[in-house]
């Protein structure tokens, strides 16, 4: 008997994954119209880290949109576990409907914080993964790049990495407002690179940010003042 | 003059007509001159025509589920336009009140009282009091960077995307002695007259344009393009006299009202893109950009066609 409850709610689960997961990406769509512009790489199978600038907690849901279903399914974004552990209904988003990685990001923890990021690599996982490590709320286009992104390419050197650009959805919902206004979201990829063994830690961490503000730069088709 | 619902099923059959053999031309050209996909113009004309389609169907199902229809319709239509040029607006968070209020408030209430038909409140509601209480909720956060630019073009959004574009529907409330129960035709003759003058201007354009009209502010607009299609549009104007309250003569001056409205609609749309930097407003109608692309010279010429036909034959 308890196997087969097991089993049920097992199943209750992932269809309640599946569907709130269709629900999210439509309030999204409606939301923002968002659309994924593939500059610079072709939405194909590959092993990748798609690292992105975060202004808003709706970042990893609007790249998750706009991967194609085949890439979604085996593409998980990274998050911080300190968000994501808070209420039940947070860790259904979070563990069940996308799959996410979670990590500690509380400091001075004897464990390594992306040990469960490098596992996920290693089960051929791709990520969605933020480097500045927290939530943009300043007026520069980016913060400084923690040395997560690093580490993940120098262990794991195979795995491609794509800039993502973000725009507009920091408009939609700025830091401590309730309710989210329409506007149209773009997402963009950039140009894949992989990791060149012997690389600084510095130079490498500079080279990754450079080329997503370049790719900000060629997207931002208006300057917002 | 058959009922309302056989002269709408024989305009809509009309367009039917048409559309079958514009997508028939369409894949004659592409199979003789891009067989390869190749041809920009050729597939692009391909991608507008199966939106057209897309749009005809849309229309079709708001007419036959009437009032209703129709306003859900041209609301979300604004909703789109709004989110449009709101997005290419010079706002911060300070307008994020204000924003929220004309999305979810202003546009769903404007919808509403045109669907009450309270022509004495949906006339002033947005050029007065909208234009009063938004500039309120932005100062209340108390940032003047750019302040009247920002309020001012909030403003313009609104009375664009959502007040202009009202009139389509507020078309329905009129009281025409002797067109009682026909009012949707009035809808179908503005919109295929502006519309085919649009499709008119780029037909002529393409194929005998030489002179730019305004090389500034659009690129694909001729002198040409605009004669022939602002002609050709008032002549199926005339011909549609038959939907309409009008005499065959008082059809083609109103074509010509609203077609010369819808064009310089484009241009003045277009130069705020121009400004602005973007080719189009959005991407979501396939082949011409976004919902503000395509609604420009509706709702330009909306607003004039009521205020003309209501002063006149009501």
């Amino acid at each position: 008997m308890n196997g087969f409850g097991g089993w049920a709610k097992t199943w209750i689960v992932r269809f309640a994954a599946h569907t709130t997961a269709g629900l999210i990406a439509l309030f999204a769509r409606l939301l923002t119209a968002v659309r994924g512009i593939w500059q610079g790489a072709d939405p194909l199978e590959v092993q990748r880290i798609y690292y992105a600038n975060h202004a808003s907690h709706g970042d990893s849901v609007l790249i998750w949109t706009v991967l194609p279903p085949r890439i979604r399914r085996n593409t998980r974004p990274v998050a911080g576990s300190d968000y994501w552990e808070r209420g039940r209904l947070r860790q259904f988003i979070g563990r069940c409907v996308f799959n996410s990685v979670l990590v500690d990001r509380g400091k001075g923890g004897k464990v390594d914080p992306l040990a469960p990021v490098r596992q996920a690599l290693d089960s051929g996982d791709s990520l969605i993964f933020f480097p500045e490590g927290t939530r943009n709320t300043t007026d520069a286009p980016l913060l400084p790049f923690k040395s997560g992104l690093f580490h993940l390419a120098r262990t794991r050197p195979s795995v491609e990495l794509v800039p993502v650009w973000i725009e507009n959805l920091n408009r939609v919902m700025p830091k401590g407002e309730v309710v989210p206004i329409p506007l149209i979201c773009t997402v963009t990829f950039g140009t894949p690179f992989t990791y060149q063994p012997g690389s600084d830690k510095k130079a490498f961490l500079q080279r990754a940010s450079d080329a997503l503000l370049a790719l900000s730069a060629g997207v931002r088709e208006v300057d917002h003042g | 003059m058959g009922s309302a619902s056989n002269d709408l099923a024989l305009v809509f059959g009309g367009v039917f007509l048409v559309l079958v053999f514009a997508s028939a031309l369409s894949a004659f050209l592409r199979h003789r001159y891009s067989p390869d996909g190749r041809n920009v113009v050729l597939e692009n004309l391909d991608a507008r025509i199966m939106s057209w389609w897309a749009i005809v169907l849309l229309l079709a199902f708001a007419f036959i589920w009437g009032k209703t229809g129709v306003i859900v319709l041209f609301g979300l239509c604004s909703f789109a336009a709004l989110r449009e040029f709101v997005t290419l607006t010079t706002t911060n968070q300070a307008d994020h009140w204000a924003l929220a209020a004309s999305f979810f408030v202003v546009l769903p209430l404007q919808y509403t009282l045109v669907w009450h038909e309270w022509y004495g409140l949906y006339s002033i509601f947005i050029p007065v009091y909208a234009f009063l209480f938004i500039p309120i909720f932005s100062v209340l956060r108390g940032d003047t960077r750019q302040y009247l630019v920002r309020i001012a073009e909030t403003q313009w959004g609104l009375m664009i995307c959502v007040f202009c574009a009202s009139h389509v529907p507020a078309l329905l409330s009129l009281d025409i002695p002797g067109y009682e129960g026909r009012n949707v035709l009035l809808i179908a003759f503005l919109v295929i007259v502006v519309q085919s003058s649009d499709v008119f201007q780029y037909v002529w354009g393409k194929l005998l344009g030489k002179h730019k009209l305004a090389p500034s502010l659009s690129p694909s607009k001729t002198v040409e393009g605009a004669i022939g299609g602002l002609l050709s549009a008032s002549l199926l104007g005339a011909s549609l006299f038959w939907i309409t309250p009008f005499s065959p003569w008082q059809a083609a001056l109103m074509s010509l009202l609203i077609t010369h409205m819808g064009m310089f609609g484009g241009l003045v749309l277009s130069a705020i893109k121009r400004d602005r930097g973007v080719k189009d407003w959005g991407h979501l109608i396939a082949g011409h950009g976004g919902f503000i692309d395509r609604l420009d010279s509706v709702v330009f010429s909306a607003p004039v066609f009521f205020h003309v036909v209501r002063y006149s034959w009501t």
